[in-house]
């Protein structure tokens, strides 16, 4: 095994390809932590609401000749309403069934929306629009980062901000909060436990959207299963961070993201084994906190 | 209630059953009803007397944009040569979801329960070989388009192929590199997951290191990845002159796309499969420069079939074609040629038929060997410009 | 529903030995009719190899099915990694059932290392060995993962999964990497899948009969009350996990047999989802129920083939499009589990007894709909 020593140059710019690489995947496990942290479901069709995102932007755009502001508002409106709908139909007549059957719920649902996109779309790949403003190339001190390096932590950041501050200081963060507790009592409460779960999709959903965004706009493939890949790997950031919590949920993408670029760096040799790397440190952390690095334990009794 | 459609279900079952075992009969009482009204290729239609010919192909699945630029070719040829021996020729497609367990499902249906008298198919060397069992026993000839793997057709006499084999590909793109390009240090990004691609590093390495290259760096990743970064950075700390990414066409668009933006123009060479529009189209602007090794060339067909089939394909799909729906073509014209040199559809007559063909195809002359491989010692090259493909050179490789 | 059905039970009581000879006959007459199907099945007189490939994946799908329904459905652990363990299985099973020119042949970008060209064992040893090696790598696995819980588990034991492809797809002079085995012999035929699906549901019933059966359903239940109980949840959890990792290495060497091709992108962990669908569209805990769902999505998946290639019904003529069999079969699975949230058959196991009874209340039923719509024309 050929270890690899890179110049300081490559090695800075390793370190911006894992922040660009870390703050995506963070952007769609927050998505995931979200449901999980409501409604203790994995929601397996969180890969294919980021699939759908990006088809739905690409026909906008192309369909309609819109400009790209307008394009990625209305995916990310049409996908926060996809995402009503799933819940409405898919996981609302499941509510006091076993947590197995809406797990089940979640993977039939993914396979339908894959084969819906089949069928509409094809199996033939599209590419996402380009925006130069997100894709150009500055350099700086002769390392290559691309607009978004930057951008997307930002929006990440800012997104995260949001969120703690929805669930920790609005009515509605308490409500969820509350439900994620208890559903029963909390109905008691007066809690419309419904509504709660609906607008916990709605920005699951929204959230997937903005980090499908993002993702097509550094990785402009589209076609029917874009989805797995991001949806897995994201998965394991959040699981690894803890499931249920934000803040572990980034930690998790950025941890996910740096060792991902930095072993294929150092050790070109074991690129072939990269989509292993995810799952060995994923089991390595759980052997050491079997609930991920900030999960409760309140998640272990209930799961 | 729960019980009573659980029972329903189990009904189901059993329709399921008895439909797999009479799915034959149902067909043919399907025909005599519809009485050869629609000729779409259903496989309920069509006239009792039509020729069936089997399209394998992953429709749907990770593969299915390769299984529809075949398909694509194999319904041109149909549209303009449908008829063979005076019967009608009648497509049957079913899809093997790119998947190696319903691939040999599928094939056994097409063989059985279809009866189909020859099969196209299918795109990637695994599947194909999922079905060249069924093929073989029930002795239905079958032409695959662009599975290149040796495998695929040794040892099975009833397996053809219209393609080079990968082998020859590694070849000829390594030869280039280091005798035209003058290249003596390359580097090589390639898809682990795929069975081709593997098989193309191999004979690539083997002769780029032959000819006195040297090969700085090597990585690969797997299907469906999106970020290349770390390969790319590892591999160009050796200054590679030329890089060499056999891998699937989004992935290596991709890869082509996140070198450029780290700034480095060195030039990549990839294999056939990212010699598809969809290349272009996810690659954009920074795929120009890439070359390609490819089966053909649309721009400058050298043969009147060729010309015949860049008409029809420009008449009913926007897109540049692909070199997969020009094998397509050729596959499905050696089969009709084939049925039409034996004077039957009997499975070892069109056999031997095939062994003996001699026939002008899109991609230039068609004859098989005892292996049932398409004799060929040309790649032609090509370079993506601009959202197309352009014609760059031809390289001629004698393995051996 | 449930208090009816045990009343009525009760009052069954009194002819329960009638009922009992009654059973063993009609369970015999079954059996007899199937084994005469299967033979006139093999023999090629009522079904062509297409339809026998069908039954014979049934089986072995039965057998992957199997497998997760100890683990998930009676022991209530929720494990992911059936694919790593199919995988597993039928490597070893192909590896060793394949000649070695044969396989030397196979392996022409990486030659193949000594000792695995020269592994030979006959189809029946290899089968187990298959299964066996997989149990050795769910007994390795078990140690550390088998500690998490719920979620976390399954996570973890996908992750092993996935880690076992990445794997055989890198090792070649082993595997052959990703270019797959192929030429694997057809031993497998349909007495072998039919017979093996049936040992193997005969295995996990009986032992659910057990002490250790009825532990494991203890665990699943309440994991707290089972150990205060005084069983060893570590002890319990491992041996289903282990007999569960037989099976599926058991099946994926049938499998091999069966479909004569395999390679790594084949058991990626999309495998061990359709597998938990099987499960659970029978109900989780049935046995068999995973028998009846493993056969109905594996033949139900061909029968709607039809779909992929245009049709009529009557006036309306559908085009054909490709993928809208998998879209059908898709929304018909939501279906199935929005509307039978509990699976076919619950956590409850086929009786001749519940047949009839269904039966009976079916026809009830029927016979106060009928009335109730001969009232509702006579009130109109």
């Amino acid at each position: 095994m050929n270890v690899l020593i890179p110049s300081m140059e490559q090695f800075v710019q390793g370190i911006a390809n894992a922040l660009s690489l870390g703050s995506l995947y963070s952007l769609v496990a927050i998505g995931y932590t979200m449901v999980y942290g409501i409604l203790r479901l994995i929601n397996f069709a969180h890969g294919e609401v980021f699939m759908m995102a990006m088809y739905f932007v690409f026909y906008v755009t192309t369909l309609f000749q819109a400009p790209w502001y307008i394009a990625f508002i209305a995916g990310i409106v049409g996908i926060a309403l996809l995402g009503i709908v799933i819940e409405r139909a898919a996981y609302k007549p499941l509510r006091n069934a076993p947590r197995i059957s809406v797990l089940i719920s979640a993977i039939g649902v993914s396979y339908l929306l894959q084969n819906l996109a089949v069928v509409c779309f094809s199996g033939i790949p599209k590419q996402f629009p380009s925006v130069p403003l997100f894709q150009d190339v500055i350099i700086v001190g002769g390392v290559h980062i691309q607009r978004m390096v930057i951008i997307v932590p930002i929006i990440t950041a800012i997104l995260v901000a949001a969120l703690l501050y929805l669930v920790n200081h609005t009515k509605m963060g308490i409500a969820m909060r509350a439900a994620s507790r208890d559903f029963d009592t909390s109905r008691l409460m007066g809690i419309n436990v419904n509504r709660v779960i609906s607008i916990t999709f709605c920005i699951g959903s929204l959230l997937a959207a903005v980090g499908a965004i993002m993702w097509g706009l550094k990785y402009p493939k589209i076609e029917p299963y874009v989805g797995v890949m991001p949806g897995l790997k994201c998965f394991i950031a959040a699981v690894l961070g803890g499931i249920g919590s934000i803040g572990g949920a980034v930690i998790g993408a950025f941890l996910l993201g740096f060792i991902e670029i930095m072993l294929v760096l150092f050790l070109p040799g074991l690129s072939g084994y990269k989509d292993a790397f995810a799952f060995v440190l994923l089991i390595i952390i759980l052997l050491v906190k079997p609930t991920g690095l900030l999960g409760d334990k309140a998640g272990v009794d209930k799961a | 209630m729960k019980r009573m459609v659980s029972i329903l279900l189990s009904l189901l079952l059993l329709i399921a059953m008895a439909g797999c075992s009479t799915g034959d009969t149902a067909n043919n009482g399907g025909s005599t009803n519809n009485g050869g009204t629609s000729d779409d290729g259903g496989s309920s239609g069509g006239d009792s007397d039509a020729i069936k010919i089997g399209i394998f192909q992953p429709l749907t699945g990770a593969s299915a944009a390769g299984g529809e630029y075949e398909t694509r070719g194999i319904e041109l040829a149909h549209s303009l040569y449908p008829e063979v021996l005076g019967r009608p020729v009648e497509l049957v497609k079913v899809d093997n979801k790119s998947d190696v367990v319903e691939a040999a499902t599928a094939a056994a249906r097409l063989v059985e329960s279809e009866q189909v008298d020859v099969v196209l198919g299918s795109w990637g060397s695994s599947l194909s070989m999922a079905g060249a069992d069924a093929f073989e026993e029930s002795q239905t000839p079958a032409i695959t388009i662009s599975a290149t793997s040796p495998n695929v057709t040794l040892g099975n006499e009833y397996y053809f192929r219209v393609c080079f084999m990968e082998d020859f590909q590694g070849a000829a793109l390594a030869t280039y590199a280091a005798q035209e390009l003058g290249a003596t240090k390359a580097a090589i990004i390639y898809e682990i997951t795929n069975d081709t691609c593997v098989g193309v590093r191999a004979s690539l390495v083997e002769t780029f290191e032959s000819l006195g290259g040297e090969m700085v760096g090597e990585a690969s990743f797997s299907v469906g990845d999106q970020d290349f970064n770390s390969q790319i950075m590892a591999v160009m700390a050796g200054e590679p002159e030329v890089i060499f990414i056999p891998g699937n066409y989004t992935e290596a668009a991709l890869c082509i796309s996140q070198a450029r933006a780290l700034g480095y123009d060195t030039s990549f060479m990839g294999t056939d499969i990212i010699d598809v529009p969809a290349f272009l189209e996810v690659g954009g602007s920074d795929v120009n420069g890439t070359v390609t090794s490819t089966f053909f060339d649309p721009a400058a067909p050298t043969t009147d079939v060729g010309e015949e089939f860049m008409e029809a394909y420009s008449s009913t799909y926007d897109d540049s074609p692909s070199a997969l729906s020009a094998l397509g073509f050729d596959a499905y014209l050696a089969a009709i040629r084939a049925i039409e040199a034996a004077g039957t559809t009997d499975g070892p007559a069109v056999k031997d038929a095939l062994y003996a063909l001699e026939m002008d195809g899109a991609t230039g002359a068609l004859r098989f060997d005892d292996n049932g491989d398409a004799i060929k010692n040309q790649v032609v090259l090509k370079v993506a410009q601009d959202g197309e493909y352009v014609y760059y050179d031809t390289v001629e490789v004698n393995l051996e | 529903m449930g208090s009816n059905q045990t009343v009525q039970g009760r009052l069954n009581q009194p002819g329960a030995s009638s009922h009992k000879n009654r059973n063993r006959i009609l369970t015999a007459v079954t059996l007899v009719i199937f084994v005469v199907f299967l033979f006139l099945a093999d023999q090629g007189i009522i079904l062509d190899s297409y339809g026998v490939r069908i039954i014979r994946l049934c089986g072995v799908y039965t057998i992957a099915a199997l497998s997760m329904t100890l683990i998930n459905g009676l022991t209530g652990q929720f494990s992911l990694g059936q694919a790593g363990f199919m995988a597993i299985g039928a490597y070893t099973t192909s590896l060793l059932i394949i000649p070695p020119e044969v396989k030397e042949q196979m392996y022409y970008v990486t030659p193949i290392q000594g000792w695995v060209r020269d592994m030979q064992a006959p189809f029946l040893a290899a089968i187990l060995i298959g299964g066996l090696l997989a149990a050795l790598i769910a007994f390795l696995i078990g140690f550390p993962v088998l500690r998490l819980r719920g979620d976390y588990l399954a996570i973890a034991t996908l992750g092993f999964s996935e880690i076992i492809r990445v794997i055989i797809t890198n090792v070649g002079s082993v595997t052959n990497s990703s270019i797959g085995i192929k030429s694997i012999p057809d031993t497998a035929n349909i007495w072998w899948t039919t017979i093996a699906a049936a040992l193997c549901i005969t295995l996990v019933y009986r032992l659910m009969k057990t002490s250790y059966g009825r532990a494991f359903k203890s665990i699943r239940d309440d994991e707290v009350a089972a150990e205060a109980m005084g069983i060893s949840l570590f002890k319990h959890k491992m041996l289903s996990f282990v007999i569960s990792g037989f099976l599926a290495g058991l099946s994926g060497g049938l499998l091999a047999s069966v479909v004569g091709v395999i390679n790594p992108l084949y058991f990626r962990f999309t495998l061990a989802y359709e597998i938990l669908l099987i499960v659970v569209l029978g109900g989780q805990g049935s046995i068999t129920g995973t028998l009846v769902s493993a056969c109905l999505i594996t033949a139900g998946k061909e029968w709607l083939r039809f779909l992929d290639s245009g049709f009529s019904i009557g006036p309306i003529t559908i085009p054909e499009i490709s993928g809208l069999r998998m879209l059908v079969f898709s929304a018909l699975l939501m279906v199935v589990i929005l509307f039978y949230r509990r699976g076919l058959f619950g956590s409850n196991e086929f009786s001749w007894d519940g047949l009839f009874r269904l039966i009976q209340r079916t026809g009830a039923r029927c016979k106060r709909l009928i009335r109730r719509g001969e009232k509702g024309g006579a009130a109109k």
